[in-house]
């Protein structure tokens, strides 16, 4: 074996560590403690099935309507994918109107592919007849683990709802 | 059996052909709203340039104090100075400095700082000023805004968009009158009474004065017009029929910190 050199000297090879695992026992317990700690969340829900939310289409409002008129400003699927795409053009268009990355930008009133026009608003429009959040938006939020920050600002109330109380 | 070489190149030419033209040639002979679309308001206010002016010789202090109180209802302005709940009383210097206000008064030498003379008349001395953001035509804020929350509308009005601030505040350090507030902390409790159909602001975010953007886009004045008794007028600087361009006609008006160059909205006749 070649002389083995560091900052002290020469060597005539390498000093032997003896290669161990001090306190062998404790450390693999803790090991596995910790390893089983940090993987509760699974083995707790280990083959739990979470029923999917439906969210409550129960409002005074939503039960007021006619049955032909009982529909979102687009299809139920479409919202179900898109809503959070159409509030932010939404919201693009009513504030930032004539921005020129928004596609379809001028004002405030939305046209259903029906030719419907509603109040591009998320207070107003919405949640006039979704009025219960907790069961409308947050049921789904919450079972898709999403926390959107709209309620940071905007009211959960319209005006059209609190001139009717 | 099958078709040659020959037949193949012609039905291919022709189906890409009609491929190409198909669909587009479908749209021009027929259109229709495919899809869903967002048009103007109908019955909303418009203009070439928004501009207000404050006949200071009307506006007593009563009607300037509900003009405040007006703007600040509807628009859920938080009042940390005399908050709704006894608990959350903030000690005054604190709840000074962390004031939110849209439309408010100062005194002749704070409105036009530089511009009293030493000895000025007792009336003008002692008279609220209305005071609120210019809407500059050559904006200030807009120019250090890094997010382009704050921007100006084709119609003059500088406008916010507060799920872009990000709450740099270069924009209060920009601007000249002091229009803007920011907020230190969650506004929604200080808010007195929730005015529903507008939302209130977060922690983190400056806000100011929008000229109403809401209600014009209603085709309502802006609220503190509602409320002035005649003392503030609000219209189009461009149409020279309109109201204000009457006032400006008739009334030798100020406009605060004209020298500055940022061109402000908001006149005053004194």
């Amino acid at each position: 074996m070649a002389d083995y050199k560091n900052e002290f000297g020469l060597f005539a090879e390498r000093p032997k560590v003896e290669k161990k695992l001090f306190d062998r026992n404790k450390v693999i317990a803790g090991l596995v403690i910790f390893i089983v700690m940090i993987t509760i969340p699974l083995w707790q829900n280990l083959g739990k099935i979470v029923a999917a939310p439906v969210p409550s289409l129960d409002t005074p409002v939503i039960k007021k309507l006619a049955e032909k008129d009982k529909k979102c400003v687009m299809p139920k699927e479409w919202m179900r994918a898109n809503h959070m795409q159409m509030l932010v053009d939404w919201r693009d268009n009513v504030v930032r109107t004539k921005e020129p990355n928004v596609t379809i930008s001028r004002g405030r009133e939305f046209v259903a592919p029906d030719g419907k026009q509603y109040l591009a608003s998320l207070t107003n429009t919405c949640m006039e007849c979704h009025s219960n959040k907790v069961e409308f938006c947050d049921k789904c939020h919450n079972y898709a683990a999403i926390a959107p920050n709209c309620w940071g600002c905007h009211l959960e109330t319209g005006k059209k709802m609190a001139e009717a109380k | 059996m099958g078709i040659d070489r020959r037949e193949f190149i012609r039905i291919a030419g022709l189906s890409t052909l009609l491929g190409l033209g198909g669909k587009g040639a479908f749209e021009l002979l027929a259109p229709g709203r495919v899809e869903a679309e967002i048009i103007p308001a109908t019955g909303s206010k418009k203009a070439k340039r928004w501009a207000m002016v404050i006949n200071q010789k009307k506006l007593d202090d009563n009607t300037a104090q509900q003009c405040s109180a007006a703007c600040h209802r509807v628009h859920n302005v938080p009042d940390f100075v005399n908050p709704p709940d006894d608990k959350l009383k903030l000690n005054p210097a604190v709840a000074q400095r962390y004031e939110v206000k849209w439309l408010w008064t100062e005194h002749f030498h704070n409105a036009f700082p530089g511009d009293a003379p030493a000895h000025m008349a007792e009336k003008v001395e002692h008279m609220p000023f209305l005071v609120l953001c210019n809407h500059c035509a050559n904006p200030p804020c807009v120019r250090v805004c890094p997010t382009k929350a704050t921007f100006q509308r084709e119609d003059g009005i500088v406008m916010m968009d507060m799920h872009r601030c990000i709450g740099c505040r270069f924009c209060m350090a920009g601007c000249p009158y002091g229009s803007r507030s920011f907020n230190w902390r969650d506004p929604r409790p200080y808010v007195k009474e929730q005015y529903p159909g507008y939302p209130t602001r977060e922690i983190g975010v400056v806000e100011k004065c929008t000229f109403c953007a809401e209600r014009l886009a209603q085709g309502l004045q802006p609220a503190c017009v509602e409320v002035s008794r005649g003392a503030i007028v609000f219209g189009d600087l461009e149409d020279e029929k309109s109201e204000v361009r009457e006032y400006l006609r008739k009334y030798f008006t100020i406009r605060r910190k004209a020298h500055l160059g940022t061109n402000p909205q908001v006149y005053y006749i004194v």
